[in-house]
């Protein structure tokens, strides 16, 4: 294990265990006005006209007629407004923004403005949705020819339904106005796209805005795209009312009306030769909601991660993204191959089960080795250990035995234990590093010798603060209290692009590194420096073309395998999980401590995915699991049995030989989970989360066969 | 209407509604920030208190059940030599990440160490299973525990 691998204490840890770190809604109140939004109430409606009542001394109402610059909230396209114009386009959509002093008082202004819709009818189902806001394909090999050859052809439909972050912590937001200068600080994970998109919003300058990010209690993806949308309504209110005006929302209004892990259609057609898959053609159908948000990159994410971790050589992948009267949807740890992730595992079990062969053994057969091309015709440069893995774990957890075992039962119990491979492309998808990110990481020295880190990463409990700060030390030779580093505030800190993607360690801590190296090699004692390091893609990326969809996708891969163990009570339906197990290579761990920590977390996430996190949208377009009472995520008494493992294949281009870690759990999970259940069931699964309901409906139905 | 009540060993007397919620009341009155507002329905414990000895949600507990009791936080409960094992063990193995959770874990811990000072790792899972994590996976948390009680932290 490398030195950089032993744990230490995390540098946020006193705080937070204490109670005294603040997050978004601790900042004291004097002088803030609480600011709520007026949301539609229906689907799809012609906004004719809101009657606002008189409002008291020093409340406010802002809508779209009091944007300063452009009504738009800039993410990757246009599309989402600040504020509704002529039409809204989901149930939530905002409409306008009240502020003001007593929280009481704004709420009864809320329920005191009258809207004049004229509705329209909503489209909710995104497979007879006529807008596609993207449509993606990529081929590899003669696929009509494979199929032509083929023995045999299969051909299933896999969904997946939406999944809620739970972050502990829900959206919240203060906006500061002060002379010349618009302050928002909160709970964001990625504070220069809040600084770009309030600069649009606002139509001013680079230095009219300040973005700094609060204690943040979780993001999971929840706090990448949202964020910006919050910020510029909040910050409207800010200016109408010439003061501050902070927005937290209630869990309801967090889960209802913010974005969520886009729901899934794939269907898939394989064709089989001599045993093995010799093509695949998969048509992929996600469900964008009302705005496209994250979508185009989510997109891109699902499609190329199709055929999961194996080697197809003819290969066809098409995967739209169809707006609904619906919540837009958004990142979500994993970001689109999830979705993915688990047809492909699922259609790999069933096949091998149809042709007789354990679907462990079969996808084994077919999994991508070092240096085979990849879906997009780039290149697995690097080791691809899964074999090692699957090896591993298998030996770890007695697979093979309890595999068998659970092939004959009887009685009430019926148990089965599932095993799924997994990848995570770690950093942003295609070019996106070197043509959009263009990251820039700074380091400066006081004359004192400490060293502060200049990044835009932020801390949302994934460790980054002290990951960044133990590769720094590690390359200055400095001890970690020599180490400065706190939350991002864009008037301080260079755009290092945003904490997502699991590229922060693997491409900013890199920087860092270099930044660190150039530092301690012209080290000048009693002086103030500073070292700046701008992001270069690696000499040997195949540069990746997005008209074309052709080359390297991402330059390295995180790998994962998993093992989940159940038993189900054929008479009530319900699950134990008796074990769930990962075996996980992301390169050199920074930090053991915070790498198990954040597999077991997306472990645990995937299991709920599998299962229990049940949301529904109802016919009004409305979100209905919009509480934890109604949304189950699990719980310390759930999982009780869940193990990681290891496995270290150093990426060279990574500070210490890091790759991306965060997003790798949850991305596998759901097939290992399914494949349990199917083997308990005796009987094939094609949707997530796979309910109480669903298990006792489909054991009364193989049974009555 | 006069409130007495005892907030981290400190007698007081609180003026207002016997309706106003004790979350509310400790966090915008006494700046006891440290007790989060998860869900404001009583289903994930962020804004875990000891109120005479029962781990309670503070956002499903009214004002007026509050007369005469002994209300403990997170900020009267850190200055104990419990807490300083919780936090130690805490740091060891990770139990912390986004930190919104921590305070009320470390509640639960405290109200479950208190009447069962050995507890078995599933007793463990039994008291914190109303206390929603969504970063850990809870096995650090539980590690932690398991290890302050082993170490005598007796809250």
């Amino acid at each position: 294990m490398d030195s950089i691998s032993k744990s230490v204490v995390k540098l946020d840890h006193g705080p937070k265990v204490r109670g005294e770190a603040l997050y978004a809604p601790d900042h004291p109140m004097e002088g803030v006005l609480h600011g709520k939004l007026l949301r539609s109430d229906r689907a799809y409606a012609r906004l004719l006209s809101v009657q606002v009542p008189e409002l008291p001394e020093g409340y406010v109402f802002a809508d779209w007629r009091d944007v300063p610059g452009e009504n738009v909230v800039l993410l990757i396209l246009e599309d989402t407004p600040v504020f509704a114009t002529d039409t809204v386009e989901f149930l939530g959509d905002p409409i306008g923004i009240v502020a003001g002093p007593n929280e009481a008082v704004v709420d009864q202004i809320l329920s005191k403005i009258q809207v004049e819709y004229e509705d329209l009818p909503p489209v909710l189902d995104p497979e007879t949705s006529e807008t596609i806001f993207f449509d993606y394909s990529h081929q590899q090999g003669d696929v009509d020819q494979a199929f032509a050859q083929a023995d045999r052809i299969y051909e299933e439909t896999f969904r997946t339904g939406y999944q809620e972050h739970g972050y502990l912590e829900t959206n919240g937001l203060t906006a500061i106005p002060s002379d010349g200068k618009l302050t928002v600080h909160g709970s964001i994970q990625c504070p220069y796209y809040v600084h770009k998109a309030l600069k649009k919003a606002l139509g001013v300058e680079h230095e009219a805005v300040q973005v700094i990010q609060d204690v943040t209690g979780g993001g999971f993806g929840g706090k990448e795209d949202y964020p910006s949308i919050l910020a510029c309504q909040v910050a409207v209110a800010a200016l109408k009312a010439g003061r501050p005006v902070r927005t937290i929302y209630s869990r309801r209004e967090d889960m209802a009306y913010t974005s969520k892990r886009h729901p899934s259609r794939s269907r898939y057609k394989v064709a089989v030769k001599d045993g093995r898959v010799t093509a695949m053609d998969i048509d992929i159908l996600y469900n964008a909601g009302a705005y496209t948000t994250m979508s185009m990159v989510v997109l891109q994410r699902g499609v190329i991660c199709a055929n999961g971790v194996y080697h197809i050589p003819n290969l066809r992948v098409r995967g739209r993204s169809a707006k609904t009267n619906t919540v837009p949807n958004g990142a979500f740890r994993g970001f689109g191959a999830p979705q993915t992730f688990f047809s492909a595992e699922m259609i790999m079990a069933h096949i091998a089960t149809d042709l007789g062969i354990d679907p462990l053994t079969f996808k084994e057969a077919h999994v991508a080795r070092h240096g085979d091309p990849t879906s997009t015709g780039g290149k697995y440069h690097f080791p691809v250990p899964l074999l090692e893995m699957s090896e591993k774990l298998t030996r770890e957890v007695d697979y093979w035995n309890k595999r068998k075992e659970y092939d004959t039962q009887s009685g009430r119990y019926r148990r089965g234990i599932g095993f799924s491979f997994s990848f995570h492309g770690a950093g942003f998808t295609g070019s996106g590093e070197r043509d959009i990110i263009k990251a820039v990481a700074a380091l400066q020295k006081y004359p004192d010798g400490k060293v502060e880190i200049l990044t835009a990463g932020t801390e949302m409990g994934q460790g980054l603060l002290t990951t960044f700060a133990k590769i720094v030390a590690k390359e200055l030779h400095l001890p970690l209290n020599q180490i400065i580093i706190a939350l991002p505030d864009t008037d301080r800190v260079p755009d290092s692009g945003p904490t997502v993607a699991s590229r922060s360690v693997m491409v900013v801590g890199e920087l860092l590194r270099r930044a660190a190296a150039r530092l301690k090699a012209e080290w000048v004692d009693g002086e103030a420096q500073r070292f700046e390091e701008k992001f270069q893609e690696p000499d040997f990326v195949i540069p990746f073309n997005i008209e074309t969809f052709q080359g390297d996708a991402y330059p390295t891969y995180s790998w994962g395998a998993h093992c989940v163990e159940l038993e189900i009570d054929t008479f009530t339906g319900e699950h134990k999980v008796l074990g769930a197990w990962g075996c996980y290579d992301v390169g050199t761990p920074i930090d053991m401590t915070v790498i198990v920590g954040q597999m077991e977390g997306g472990l645990l996430q995937g299991i709920g995915y599998s299962h229990m996190e049940q949301m529904v949208c109802d016919r009004r377009g409305c979100i209905r699991s919009n509480s934890y009472s109604d949304y189950t995520m699990p719980t310390s008494a759930d999982v009780p049995n869940m193990g990681v493992m290891i496995h270290v294949e150093e990426y060279p281009e990574g500070p210490y030989g890091a790759k991306g870690a965060g997003e790798l759990p949850i991305v596998g999970i759901p097939g290992a989970y399914i494949s349990a259940l199917e083997q308990a069931l005796g009987a094939d699964v094609h949707h997530i989360p796979f309910s109480m309901e669903d298990t006792l409906s489909k054991w009364t139905e193989v049974q009555t066969l | 209407m006069s409130i007495p009540f005892t907030l981290n060993g400190t007698p007081i007397t609180w003026d207002g509604s016997a309706t106003d919620r004790l979350l509310d009341v400790l966090r915008a009155e006494f700046t006891c920030t440290g007790v989060k507002c998860g869900c404001n329905e009583g289903e994930c414990g962020a804004c875990s208190v000891i109120l005479d000895g029962q781990l309670v949600n503070s956002c499903m507990v009214a004002m007026g059940r509050v007369w005469d009791s002994e209300i403990t936080t997170i900020e009267g409960f850190r200055e104990t030599e419990a807490f300083q094992i919780l936090d130690r063990t805490f740091a060891e193995t990770g139990a912390v990440q986004c930190g919104f959770c921590t305070p009320g874990m470390i509640i639960a811990a405290a109200c479950l160490l208190q009447r069962n000072p050995s507890p078995t790792a599933a007793e463990i899972r039994e008291a914190l299973s109303g206390n929603l994590c969504r970063c850990t996976g809870y096995n650090a948390i539980i590690s932690a525990v398991d290890r302050a009680a082993k170490e005598g932290c007796r809250p």
